[in-house]
């Protein structure tokens, strides 16, 4: 146990950059995603940025970086290299699976590589499910502290702060666990030129799906994607009165 | 026919509305039954949370299960103990808040079912509709009507249940699902208990970047007084440390409907309108008058936060007169 590695696998998705206003696509069936910029999910980026800042204070020794997607996902593993991950897996798939699939095949990614401790982001920006990384403790049978602000490492535990509804959960968890990042948790470094060479370098290994031995069959059908109505453009007031005049005479006061 | 099971969510003393509004979705489901389960730490406390499930128009039954580990209990030890009831279920519900956003993946796994999360409106047992891309589609998903679902349920789609006219049935249960020991709560830093709760309250004040400092940001705090409202703010409020992170409203924070929403210097990022668009009316202060939050506004006015927010609670108080 004590000469393994101590190591972090983050889990990393590939969507459409959260400054692109997602278009309806003609069958009406998803959202048009040729010619758009796609981007590392934001909570994810944070979830890198958490993993190498623990290393670099010396309570891990290794970062692997993992998606589940086509080939096309290399380009943000090598993002996720060029931070400074130590090397990447690419579960490859032509199909785009669902979070519970998605979890069964990082499941079989976490038996293989025996991670300390697993962070993904607590959302991707695209579906907005915020499922993934609890069905991974799920299947795992380890503990979960999703939505983290601050995580400590202390031995074979971890306190977590987390952003809920209340205010601030702690939680102690025993590792390994799997812990999900919130926005506040940190600020993600910029990569610079040099790492973005050197990451071409580091190694990326390419794993079919079928080789995990998971069925990513679908369970969902999406039946129809529409734009959601939209709200129009209201009055103009001048001054506070008018405003307060306004609220008044719709009723609201 | 769906039969229903509806994970119950409190903060100790109370069931939060959010529960009715899980009951009121599922109202929608042409049910058979509509079962709520609650989980508290003593028996005690468990008669006295599931009787206010029991309260909620639409129950059938509550399950109340007492037991220690239940006390603050964490995803880990909800979890194989709702797996443990869910089995005589087709659809096991809980609300989209924290609490059930943690928590239901996590059921939804144990089963080995997939999960809806953050169902709006129900158009079939098994066909739903629910926002993604920070809500700027609204996709409708549908299943296989034999298998096991699991969801949440976005709170601010609906209205919750009223109160029945004679409560339902409590049955007392025991827990016999083997609870982990590996997560350990510590403790809940709440703030500002004081307040209007921003997910609940009819009027809300929120405010942005634009005021500059945590001191500058009681303007906005004074204004929400005058008004009953609770106290809302953007991302970058929080972020700059002008408000406490619960009081974030957006794609990540809080995803309200208000009957008022006031946004102070606040721009209007698709992330941060997602969370106020069933807001009932929306206004607006902002210094740009090209700034998006006006495109959605009901009512803008193009100023100065620190003159108008000052005006608006002189004309405020000037009307009460
Ligand atoms: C993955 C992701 C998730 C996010 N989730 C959320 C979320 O949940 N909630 C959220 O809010 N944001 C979220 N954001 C951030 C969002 O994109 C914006 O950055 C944020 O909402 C901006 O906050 P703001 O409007 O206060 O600040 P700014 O965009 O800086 O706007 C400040 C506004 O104040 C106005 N102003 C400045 N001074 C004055 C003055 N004296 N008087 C009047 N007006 C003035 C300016 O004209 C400007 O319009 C998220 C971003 C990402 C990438």
């Amino acid at each position: 146990m004590t000469d393994a590695p101590r190591r972090i696998l983050v889990c990393i998705k590939r969507v459409v950059d959260y400054n692109v206003r997602v278009r309806v696509d003609n069958e009406r069936t998803g959202v048009v995603t040729d010619g758009v910029k796609m981007s590392v999910n934001p909570f994810d980026e944070i979830a890198l940025e958490e993993a190498l800042r623990i290393r670099e204070r010396g309570d891990a020794d290794e970062v692997v970086v993992c998606a589940v997607g086509s080939s096309d996902w290399q380009q943000q593993l090598r993002t996720g290299l060029a931070m400074g991950a130590d090397r990447a897996v690419l579960v490859e798939t032509g199909t785009s699976l669902e979070p519970l699939a998605v979890a069964q095949t990082l499941h079989a990614v976490v038996q293989r590589e025996a991670p300390m401790l697993v962070l993904l982001g607590k959302q991707a920006i695209d579906g907005d499910n915020n499922q993934t990384g609890q069905m991974l403790a799920a299947l795992w049978g380890r503990p979960q502290a999703t939505f983290a602000s601050s995580i400590v490492l202390s031995g074979e535990s971890a306190r977590v702060e987390r952003e809920v509804d209340a205010g601030l959960e702690v939680l102690d968890v025993d590792l390994p666990a799997v812990v999900t990042t919130d926005l506040r948790l940190n600020e993600p470094r910029y990569v610079k030129l040099p790492e973005i060479l050197k990451a071409k370098r580091k190694p990326l290994d390419v794993v079919p799906l079928g080789e995990l031995g998971v069925d990513a069959g679908r369970r969902f059908r999406v039946v129809r994607v529409e734009e959601p109505p939209r709200r129009g453009r209201g009055i103009q007031v001048d001054t506070a009165e008018q405003l307060v005049a306004a609220l008044d005479e719709k009723g609201v006061l | 026919m769906a039969r229903v099971l509806i994970v119950a969510e409190h903060d100790g003393s109370s069931v939060l509305q959010s529960t009715a509004k899980c009951v009121a979705c599922a109202a929608q489901m042409e049910p058979e039954a509509v079962d709520v389960v609650v989980f508290a730490g003593d028996p005690d406390s468990a008669a006295r949370l599931g009787g206010q499930a029991a309260g909620i128009e639409g129950v059938t039954r509550v399950l109340a299960i007492a037991d220690p580990a239940n006390a603050h209990a964490v995803a880990a030890v909800l979890a194989p103990q709702i797996v443990d009831t869910a089995r005589e279920y087709s659809h096991v519900l809980g609300p989209s808040t924290t609490f059930g956003k943690d928590l239901m993946p996590r059921v939804a796994a144990l089963l080995g079912v997939g999960q809806i999360s953050d169902i709006m409106a129900v158009e079939a047992p098994y066909r739903f509709r629910r926002p993604a891309y920070a809500g700027n589609v609204i996709e409708t998903v549908e299943c296989e009507p034999d298998g096991m679902l699991v969801g949440t349920v976005r709170a601010a789609s609906y209205r919750p249940s009223p109160a029945a006219s004679s409560p339902a049935p409590i049955e007392q249960r025991e827990t016999s699902a083997d609870l982990p020991r590996h997560t350990l709560f510590v403790e809940l830093k709440a703030q500002q208990a004081d307040r209007p709760d921003l997910q609940t309250a009819s009027r809300v004040v929120a405010g942005g970047r634009a005021f500059g400092s945590a001191e500058n940001f009681a303007l906005v705090e004074q204004l929400a007084e005058k008004l009953g409202a609770a106290v809302g703010a953007s991302r970058a409020a929080v972020d700059a440390g002008y408000a406490s992170n619960d009081l974030q409203v957006g794609q990540t924070g809080k995803v309200i409907a208000p009957d008022l929403y006031v946004a102070l210097g606040i721009s209007g990022a698709i992330q941060h309108l997602t969370g106020i668009k069933d807001a009932r009316t929306i206004v607006a202060v902002n210094r740009d008058p090209e700034a998006p939050i006006f495109e959605i506004a009901d009512i803008g006015l193009v100023a100065d936060v620190f003159e108008a927010v000052p005006a608006l609670i002189a004309a405020l108080e000037q009307r009460r007169r």
